[in-house]
């Protein structure tokens, strides 16, 4: 009877109860929908990383990714990408030459990464391909074709079929250069993506620099979900014999996994400023309701309700009136975010500087459920932190006393 | 048999610059089943003296024993269980639980007592039939008259079963009709569940059903007058 009771008090003033329901209501459904918007945003970066080269496991000789010396290569790499391969949920795998070199033009030159791959392999696992906004990807071009960034076509005044060189250093050490045409222009959003990664094929740019034909810098591996990211690693460490480096996307660019967990820090840091601004207009209708039940509180503890009991139905009522207002304010939000996961919210006016930072200007959101659960334990925890002062006031009324008020 | 065995009752209000005495030094026993009416003027002490009866006023000094029990030896929690399971109230103003049906006002207090819930209905269709409004069980109190209310608020005093009901003038805010109706329906209940009744009033119409008058003046009893009413 005490949820019984509690509950209907609050329906006594229903305009007051009506006023803190719509306010934390509001705060929580902009609590959930900005959660969703950063935690979107930043999914959207992540899985973009991973999609346009970073991929979900890779592989290189031990000592690569800290000199990415040309020399140090995996040897047997061919065998070990088709026994990778066999390996269920992995759903692309793709073996790359990769070297630093000069990009020059007719007009100018740049510094790029020159990754060497098979095309249809690395279809599978990354998406440039599908990002082609001029020319093929690597057809139409029959000798040395390469695929290069919108943003270094544009800075090397570039077409495509326009000639680029390409200098590089051979297995022999020495200086070398290759005349390569551009057969496709991709655009990732990202421009320092853009203007730094170009594509050869990598028979090409192995007959260039005399590098072994079944060999490798890095394996590159696609998987169907992120849930299955440690199966797979363990049973690509097990093929590796633990001779290679093996790591997840998560070791390879930290800074994307804190992206995530920084994102989600900073909602809940923005969702408990959100409470605590309600907490005080929570704290203030608990007041002015014990004040106003003065007698009635005399005459339940005159009755025989202790002081357990007192305090409980005040806390009950302020966690009521606080649920009845983040629940709202939650399906409210996970409603509109959830709309936001097939609609994506239009930032297209601010494009240019998302792009800059690697942001897509169309996000869409991603509801996050232990989120929610979590807002709920903080919307209940702010309904019992703002009923203890109020709670307090009630319990040191004297019955005697409340019951002489007329 | 004594219910309430009363020693030297005192109470005095200390302000700043005067002592007062609202109650001076009572002596009185009162036995089961009466039907007790405390009469005297405005501010002659009889609410305090009911407060400390119902263990909601401590003394300052002096002895207040329900059926044994030196209420006010007894720490707070105890307190507060021992009103809920041998004192029932009736207050002038009603105070039922507006939130709550008239049925619910009455079950209230046998929850709060751990009473299973198939007897706390049984008992609560039987009290609010004994007093005369048991088609109204789902009426919450705005929707009742005066009386009405002070029904539901004598059918919940009754409910926990207590050893006396104390009724701080049950009828001040009642008309004529309303009145006579209601003591007799405490007069009934009093008959019937053998239940003592402890009146504070300065309504001649409750002095007129009650069997005993003590009349308090200054904090003292002035007269203490047993009548009989049958």
């Amino acid at each position: 009877m005490l949820f019984s009771i509690s509950w209907r008090n609050i329906w006594r003033n229903k305009v007051r109860s009506l006023v803190i329901i719509f306010s934390v209501a509001l705060g929580i459904f902009a609590g959930v929908i900005a959660s969703a918007f950063f935690r979107g945003m930043a999914d959207q970066r992540i899985q973009k990383v991973i999609n346009t080269g970073l991929s979900y496991i890779q592989v290189h000789n031990p000592g690569y990714q800290q000199t990415s010396d040309f020399a140090n290569y995996i040897p047997d790499a061919a065998k070990l990408t088709d026994e990778i391969r066999e390996i269920s949920n992995v759903t692309g795998v793709s073996r790359r030459l990769l070297i630093q070199s000069m990009a020059a033009s007719a007009e100018t030159a740049s510094g790029v990464l020159i990754s060497g791959v098979i095309p249809d392999e690395e279809k599978k696992v990354t998406t440039i391909h599908s990002r082609i906004i001029d020319g093929e990807y690597f057809e139409g071009i029959s000798r040395n074709p390469v695929v290069i960034g919108k943003k270094l076509a544009e800075k090397l005044n570039v077409k495509v079929r326009s000639k680029i060189v390409i200098t590089i250093q051979d297995m022999d050490n020495d200086i070398t250069s290759g005349a390569f045409r551009v057969a496709g222009i991709y655009s990732t959003d990202n421009n320092m993506f853009d203007e730094s990664n170009i594509y050869v094929r990598f028979s090409d740019i192995q007959k260039l620099t005399g590098f072994p034909q079944n060999a490798a810098h890095e394996i590159a591996i696609n998987i169907n979900d992120n849930d299955n990211l440690q199966f797979i690693l363990s049973n690509v460490k097990s093929i590796t014999e633990n001779k290679l480096d093996v790591q997840t996307w998560k070791e390879l660019s930290p800074e994307m996994n804190y992206l995530t967990e920084a994102m989600d820090m900073y909602m809940y840091i923005f969702i408990i400023i959100i409470l605590l601004a309600l907490l005080f207009g929570i704290i203030n209708t608990m007041l002015m309701v014990v004040m106003e039940r003065t007698k009635e509180l005399g005459m339940l503890m005159a009755i025989g309700m202790n002081k357990i009991r007192i305090f409980s139905m005040i806390v009950l009522e302020s966690v009521l009136l606080s649920l009845t207002g983040g629940i709202v304010g939650i399906i409210i939000g996970a409603f509109a975010a959830k709309i936001g996961e097939t609609h994506p919210i239009d930032l297209s006016m601010w494009a240019q500087g998302y792009q800059q930072l690697g942001y897509d200007a169309f996000v869409y959101t991603s509801l996050d459920t232990v989120m929610l659960i979590n807002i709920t334990i903080l919307v209940i925890l702010t309904g019992v932190i703002a009923a203890i002062y109020p709670a307090y006031k009630a319990l040191k009324n004297d019955p005697a006393d409340a019951l002489r008020i007329e | 048999m004594n219910v309430i065995e009363i020693k030297s009752l005192t109470k005095i209000y200390n302000s700043s610059e005067v002592q007062v005495k609202a109650v001076n030094g009572i002596d009185i026993n009162v036995k089961e089943g009466e039907f007790t009416a405390v009469v005297g003027p405005s501010g002659s002490g009889k609410t305090t003296f009911l407060n400390m009866l119902g263990g909601l006023d401590k003394p300052t000094s002096g002895e207040v024993k329900i059926g044994g029990v030196d209420i006010w030896s007894l720490t707070s929690r105890q307190l507060i269980d021992f009103r809920m399971n041998n004192i029932g109230f009736v207050f002038q103003s009603y105070n039922l639980i507006p939130v709550l049906t008239a049925g619910e006002n009455v079950e209230f207090i046998m929850q709060l007592q751990g009473k299973p819930k198939k007897e706390r209905a049984q008992r609560t269709k039987e009290l609010l039939e004994a007093v005369g409004i048991g088609d109204r069980i789902n009426s919450r109190p705005s929707k009742l008259s005066g009386g009405q209310q002070q029904r539901v608020a004598v059918a919940r005093a009754l409910a926990s079963k207590p050893e006396f009901i104390l009724a701080d003038e049950p009828t001040a805010n009642l008309d004529s009709k309303a009145t006579t109706s209601l003591l007799e329906l405490m007069s009934n209940m009093n008959k019937k569940y053998n239940t003592t009744f402890i009146f504070a009033t300065h309504d001649q119409r409750v002095m007129d059903k009650a069997r005993r008058i003590i009349t308090i003046e200054d904090g003292k009893i002035l007269k203490d007058e047993y009548f009989n009413r049958d």
